[in-house]
């Protein structure tokens, strides 16, 4: 019985549980990786962007071997109204200096690197294997049930997404609740890269990211495009409940948005070759769970609700790997099981994920700000028009014709309140 | 012009599944769905899984997308059952 058992089996191998494996196998653990996906990734949709740092954390320079896509040094926001579109673009080829701040990502590509990297420390990955649910032996987790047999280890860490049922299994938090997320689809349209390189303005090895608002027709939420090598990901995020209560299916409002001028001039050329949807975790520090271990089971990544965004960035790879490194520093460090809870809590305090979690936990409060979604974009794009506009025509003087433009999509009462609201927020 | 609105259809025609055949990993209680005015999955289930037919919601389980969606939204709590599909079942993501 004693050769069967693991030191630990980490179920799901996305970044949390493959960062926490590949620490835990570097270390001399015997630990096993379970991923439900025949292949690590595969399972798998994310905008998406992971900011570098948190690779770094866990190993450096293990992003120079990690299959990557292009390194961002534009960021971009586009605001806009039903077929114009204003975008501000900010340029910094150093960005991140010398370790570079954040790169796009396939993650079919980047988790089956990230699982054959815990292969190569000597872990072990089982793919194709769901599990179906915990052993429990006098109050503490020893193990999991997969097709009707038993595996066991001294500790099981939950890295199984933001669905996590095996934390409600746990009994350590009840469903993931639908105002604490959105919800994601996606189209990922192959591009010549040339195409990318003119079209963004960057060289071969470089990216944009772009976030958009005003595509959502009022819903709380924003787009995002993101440039892969040879591929853009394009996609939406929805307050669900927002999306619920109006007609129109989530998909075609995400189809109006892709044949936008602004958005199809980008992308013309290009091939749809899959499409994919996601939960996001949404509310930031707020819809983490109080309770994130029992003895003998760590919940990370996703599956703990790890996530941030300020509508311009948005995190949760970056947040899986570094919790994924405090579970394992935990494990390591504990003598006996009954300590690691409480060192995974403060292995979350020490790597500043913590930190970054409180810095931004009002943070979602702006995106109750309803004219963020439509009236705001709207705003911009008029005002451009009318300064823009040359017709021969008497000119409007240019207080009057922007007031006009502000009057017509919010009244100063709305907009001083919009303002308070997003102060109190930040 | 290369780009197009694809239709539901389309979109999953894009994606890659193995289907568990009389198997469903989501199982869905029509009575309930029956009484249900809110109906939240007709709208922001990302497949079109749940369609409306004769008045009466019906759900289709291949081409999900196994996002969780649907559980997380339905309230009716129509969705009585919420599972991953069995092991080398379901959507394979090539490059999401």
């Amino acid at each position: 019985m004693a050769d069967d058992k693991f030191d630990a089996i980490v179920v799901g191998a996305g970044l949390a549980g493959s960062a926490c494996a590949y620490t835990l196998a570097k270390a001399g653990k015997n630990v096993l990786l379970v991923e439900r996906g025949n292949t690590a990734g595969s399972k798998n949709v994310s905008g998406g962007r992971l900011y570098t740092y948190a690779l770094e954390l866990l190993e450096p320079d293990l992003y120079k071997r990690a299959p990557l896509q292009r390194k961002i040094v534009r960021e971009q926001v586009m605001l806009l109204n039903e077929r114009g579109a204003t975008t501000i673009d900010y340029f910094n080829p150093d960005f991140g200096e010398n370790i570079p701040q954040s790169y796009s990502v396939i993650r079919a590509v980047l988790d089956e690197w990230f699982a054959a990297e815990v292969e190569a420390q000597g872990g072990m990955v089982a793919s194709g294997i769901l599990v179906d649910g915990l052993i429990e032996e006098n109050g503490k987790i020893v193990g999991i049930l997969t097709g009707g047999e038993e595996m066991r280890a001294d500790v099981v860490v939950a890295a199984d997404g933001v669905n996590s049922l095996l934390g409600q299994k746990a009994g350590l938090f009840p469903d993931v609740k639908s105002h604490a997320v959105g919800v994601g689809v996606k189209e990922t349209i192959e591009l010549p890269d040339n195409l990318i390189n003119a079209r963004f303005g960057v060289t071969a090895e470089e990216g944009a990211a772009r976030v958009a608002i005003g595509c959502t027709e009022g819903i709380s939420g924003g787009a995002f495009l993101y440039t892969n090598k040879g591929s853009i990901s394009l996609g939406i995020v929805f307050n669900p409940e927002q999306a619920a209560k109006q007609q129109r299916h989530i998909q075609d409002i995400f189809q109006d948005f892709k044949m936008h001028p602004a958005i199809q001039a980008l992308i013309e050329g290009g091939t749809s070759v899959e499409y994919g949807a996601h939960l996001v975790p949404e509310i930031g520090y707020q819809g983490i769970p109080k309770q994130l271990h029992r003895e003998g089971f760590l919940v990370v990544g996703d599956a703990a609700q790890f996530g941030i965004n300020t509508g311009l960035i948005i995190r949760g790879m970056d947040l899986a790997i570094v919790s994924g490194l405090a579970a394992a520093r935990a494990i390591i460090a504990s003598p006996s099981t009954a300590e690691m809870g409480a060192l995974y809590m403060k292995q979350l305090e020490e790597l500043l994920l913590v930190a970054n979690q409180r810095a931004y936990q009002n943070f979602h409060g702006i995106f109750e700000i309803s004219r963020i979604f439509g009236g705001y974009p709207k705003l911009a794009n008029d005002a451009m028009q009318f300064m823009f506009t040359v017709d021969g025509k008497t000119p409007t003087p240019m207080v009057k014709g922007l007031l006009r433009a502000v009057k017509k999509h919010a009244t100063f009462g709305q907009m001083i309140a919009d303002g308070w609201k997003a102060y109190r927020s930040l | 012009m290369t780009i197009k609105k694809l239709g539901p259809e389309e979109l999953l025609a894009l994606d890659k599944f193995s289907v568990d055949e009389g198997n469903p990993h989501i199982i869905v209680d029509k009575v309930i769905c029956a009484k249900c005015s809110a109906r939240e999955c007709l709208i922001v289930c990302p497949a079109r899984c749940y369609r409306l037919k004769n008045d009466e919601v019906n759900f289709e389980y291949v081409g999900c997308l196994e996002c969780g969606t649907c559980r997380v939204m339905c309230s009716g709590k129509g969705v009585t059952s919420w599972n991953f599909p069995g092991a080398s079942f379901g959507v394979t993501f090539r490059c999401s």
